[in-house]
């Protein structure tokens, strides 16, 4: 039955030309970024994925899901991060996912390039120096993969497209 | 108003301990200071360790300063209601963050004339003795430039990848998914 119905809502997806994003980012700065991208992602059907319940009211009435943030120092957290993640890219099976960090964006991009979906990282503005180390790595899984500051960009790194500023 | 923050992340006592002793020596000016997990408790300020999302914005829409540490999430919200920003950047060798990105970030917004930046305590406290002189930011639009949302929605709407064009068969996912939905279920 779940193989009928996302047919169905494939097709329809299809006809209307919109297409399904899933936008995730962790909490603060990161999801301030994210918020600055909605009048590109306007004309699709959006899913917001966040750290905090409470962002939800920031981009009502879209879709919206809460995962769990986690650092590098907590090993059980990401693992939990990375299940809630692959869950939430099942049931809502975007055409592109797009991100502005940190631990949240990593695993949609990692995982989602695995399923088939186009990816999306965009480093955080606030990477004036060097590229953020889960910008580092996720470079192999991201399609389009950006920098905030020019002097970062170039070859064998990411691209330069302009800034959330 | 003035309003004192740290984000939601991590204390950063040395910010909000230095506004506080200029508060307690200068008595006007009104303060508020979100103040996250630190151990330093505000004596001349009001304060909350954490506040929702929408009062973050209200307190910047309504404030006449903020003073934050150096993170893109206060930022940019300030700029965009176009509040004059003081900032003083976390430092990773006091613990206060990983690493020094907030120091070169600083920079740059100073540098581009974005914010008035204090690279230490000493700096702060005379940025604050002059505060009324703190530059008035004009406000910047709620969005990200608009090079950056062409790049985003021309690759969302494009052809990028050739499996676009075939679109429904293409899409190796659904079986993953009922795998991953079989496993949750047992």
């Amino acid at each position: 039955m779940a193989t009928i119905a996302s047919s169905n809502q494939r097709t329809r997806t299809a006809r209307t030309g919109r297409l399904r994003v899933l936008a995730i980012a962790s909490g603060g700065g990161h999801w301030v970024q994210l918020l600055r991208l909605r009048p590109a992602l306007a004309e699709h059907d959006v899913t917001y994925v966040s750290v905090d319940k409470c962002y939800r009211s920031d981009i009502s009435p879209a879709k919206f899901r809460v995962v769990n943030d986690a650092t590098r120092r907590n090993k059980i957290g990401l693992v939990l991060l990375a299940i809630r993640v692959a869950w939430i890219l099942a049931r809502v099976r975007p055409d592109t996912i797009v991100t502005t960090g940190a631990a949240p964006g990593y695993f949609a991009v990692r995982l989602g390039k695995l399923f088939g979906m186009k990816t999306i990282w965009i480093d955080s503005i606030a990477n004036v120096e060097r590229l953020s180390l889960s910008g580092r790595q996720v470079e192999p899984y991201a399609d389009l993969w950006l920098t905030q500051w020019s002097h970062l960009a170039g070859v064998g790194g990411p691209r330069y497209a302009g800034a959330m500023l | 108003m003035i309003f004192v923050t740290v984000g939601s992340q991590m204390p950063f006592d040395r910010l909000i301990r230095t506004v506080d002793d200029w508060a307690g020596r200068r008595q006007t000016p009104r303060l508020f200071a979100q103040i996250a997990g630190g151990d330093y408790v505000p004596r001349h300020m009001q304060w909350q360790r954490f506040i929702s999302p929408a009062e973050y914005r209200r307190r910047i829409f309504e404030s006449e300063l903020i003073i934050a540490h150096a993170g893109m999430g206060t930022v940019l919200t300030a700029l965009e209601f176009g509040r004059p920003l003081l900032v003083m950047p976390r430092r990773g060798g006091f613990g206060e963050t990983r690493n020094d990105h907030q120091v070169a970030t600083a920079a740059r917004l100073a540098e581009a004339g974005y914010a008035s930046v204090a690279m230490n305590e000493d700096e702060l406290i005379g940025q604050l003795a002059s505060f009324d002189q703190v530059a008035a930011s004009s406000a910047i639009a709620s969005h990200a430039s608009v090079q950056l949302l062409s790049a985003v929605r021309d690759f969302i709407s494009g052809d990028a990848q050739p499996s676009r064009d075939s679109g429904v068969q293409s899409h190796p996912f659904p079986a993953v998914g009922e795998e991953l939905a079989h496993a949750k279920a047992a």
